[in-house]
């Protein structure tokens, strides 16, 4: 039996290494993405009448050359297409190239395709609308609507992409240890800045969908890194804070803080993946900042309640962060940690020089009120959710602030 | 006679699945599973097998990250299913492929079965 839903499951899950392998031969994106096209058209006319081949991807590769090449003769001589009976007949063919492509070059075409994507010279808004266009196959319709711009100008940011890296130098030739290890990283981050897309719009049926699609490109990128600590780190971080998404609002679409989430409601599935892959990485010993993050995520996903959080071993993640990249809103998230530890007084004094960094910043001013509040000084508390209210993001920030002040004028 | 049903896809795939495609899949298998309810063992999903470590039992033993084997088609699941024989195994496993195509089943008699012996 063939299934339309497998079929479009096999040509989404094939296409990073067809399109991969047809950029190696073609050297031109357009032409890659073109000739994929027109292969898949091709699979949805052959795969339900011939059932679905051993290797999709092969299968693609194949077929999407020769119907490039065909491409390049027709307009070049005008001649006619070769007919489809002719196409359909590639089983033969199919076992050696499949053979070729389960070795380096496969890895490498995919690493190359995703490095493309966040090549230096773009923005980052344009590497995750090509990464989306060009690796996950979403349309541009579902690119513009998933960052809030019309179809005609995400149009025109993947078209000015695309323009920038055919005039970039793309390195080709199979990359050294080094520079492998550069583009990973460069693409680890394009995965991440995806995810938080998706994240911050919480659970928007239209953004939301971009965190499975960044998670689905780090197993990618996992599959053919697997050793990779930093990888296994950044995918299980993903995993873990994805997990909680179905009690990160309530009815109303009102953020719910972690304290107060229903813990029965974080997808057991996504965490027992995360907490899998942090585990393995950590046996690694080469911690990285997607590790720490990771391992932070993993110890509240270990807590059976609120009031379990390990804070000592949060504290301590959020510490070794700190040193390994140091910022101001590390320092903020660890004295929530600090307070749980050695009360309101410590974390207090921890973040009062950030002040200045982040007099613009709504979490600031809600951390700093909540430990003054702690603390009894209740005027100066009021003064500082006075200020987070007006920096509030959304209504439900502002809400949250406004319990805390409503709590206030209960105590005082 | 008790048959391990060996469940091997390409995870490139049914990873890519969309959660409808995936949420389809399970409820055409549910309806199976349920209609074979007297002949059902346990069974399980596997994650990805980006989550899987390998310990490589030399006399020092080694831990590798990923699977055993690096295949085209990974194992994904299994079953374990009690039927008179190798026919009826089969036909078990072309009910499941109805419900979820693609890939292949390996079809194994069981040598040795211990039973679930978690205190509950």
């Amino acid at each position: 039996m063939t299934d339309m839903g497998w079929i479009n499951g096999a040509i989404t899950g094939a296409r990073p290494a067809a399109i991969g392998a047809l950029l190696r031969y073609f050297r031109d994106l357009d032409t890659a993405e073109e000739a994929f096209q027109e292969a898949a058209l091709r699979a949805l006319k052959s795969w339900p009448a011939n059932g679905p081949p051993r290797d999709p991807a092969a299968w693609l590769i194949l077929v999407g050359r020769n119907a490039a090449l065909d491409g390049l003769r027709v307009r070049a001589r005008q001649t006619a297409l070769p007919p489809d009976e002719v196409l359909s007949d590639l089983d033969d063919v199919e076992a050696p190239l499949a053979e070729r492509l389960d070795g380096s070059h496969y890895r490498d075409d995919v690493l190359r395709l995703l490095f493309i994507c966040c090549h230096p010279d773009l923005p980052a808004t344009q590497q995750i609308a090509l990464a989306l266009r060009i690796v996950s196959g979403l349309s541009v319709p579902q690119i513009a609507r998933a960052f809030l711009v019309g179809e005609a100008a995400m149009e025109q940011r993947i078209t000015r992409a695309k323009a920038r890296i055919a005039k970039a130098d793309v390195p080709f030739e199979a990359p050294g240890a080094v520079e492998r290890a550069e583009r990973v990283g460069a693409v680890a981050s394009m995965v991440y800045l995806l995810f938080n897309e998706g994240y911050s719009a919480g659970g928007d049926v239209v953004r939301g969908p971009l965190c499975d699609e960044a998670i689905r490109l780090a197993r990618l990128l996992l599959r053919l890194f697997h050793t990779e600590p930093e990888i296994m780190g950044l995918t299980a971080m993903m995993l873990l804070q994805h997990a909680r998404l179905a009690a990160r609002f309530d009815a109303a679409g009102e953020a719910i803080l972690l304290e107060d989430q229903d813990r029965t409601l974080w997808n057991s599935r996504l965490l027992a993946e995360g907490l899998a892959l942090i585990d393995k990485a950590i046996r690694h010993n080469l911690p990285g900042p997607y590790q720490l993050q990771a391992a932070i995520a993993a110890t509240h996903s270990r807590a059976v309640r609120f009031e379990d959080t390990d804070w000592a071993g949060i504290d301590a993640l959020y510490a070794a962060l700190e040193r390994m990249q140091p910022s101001p809103l590390v320092t903020l998230n660890r004295a929530v940690a600090t307070a749980k530890l050695h009360g309101p007084e410590a974390a207090l004094s921890m973040i009062t020089p950030l002040e200045e960094r982040l007099s613009g910043y709504y979490y600031y001013f809600g951390a700093r009120g909540a430990f003054l509040a702690q603390l009894g000084r209740l005027a100066e508390a009021r003064a500082a959710f006075d200020r987070a209210i007006a920096l509030a993001d959304t209504p439900a920030q502002a809400a949250h602030i406004r319990r805390h002040l409503d709590g206030l004028m209960r105590s005082a | 006679m008790l048959y391990a049903i060996l469940c091997y896809n390409d995870e490139d795939v049914v990873w890519s699945w969309t959660k409808e495609e995936d949420a389809a899949v399970m409820g055409r298998l549910a309806v199976v599973h349920e209609r074979l309810a007297k002949k059902m063992g346990p069974s399980a999903r596997l994650l990805p097998t980006t989550a899987a470590t390998t310990l490589r039992k030399s006399p020092e033993p080694i831990v590798i990250d990923g699977p055993y084997a690096e295949t085209k088609e990974q194992l994904l699941g299994f079953y374990v299913i009690e039927v008179e024989n190798l026919d009826a195994a089969l036909d078990v496993a072309r009910q499941l492929t109805a419900a979820n195509p693609g890939g292949a089943y390996e079809i194994r008699p069981i040598a040795l079965y211990n039973p679930d012996k978690r205190v509950p």
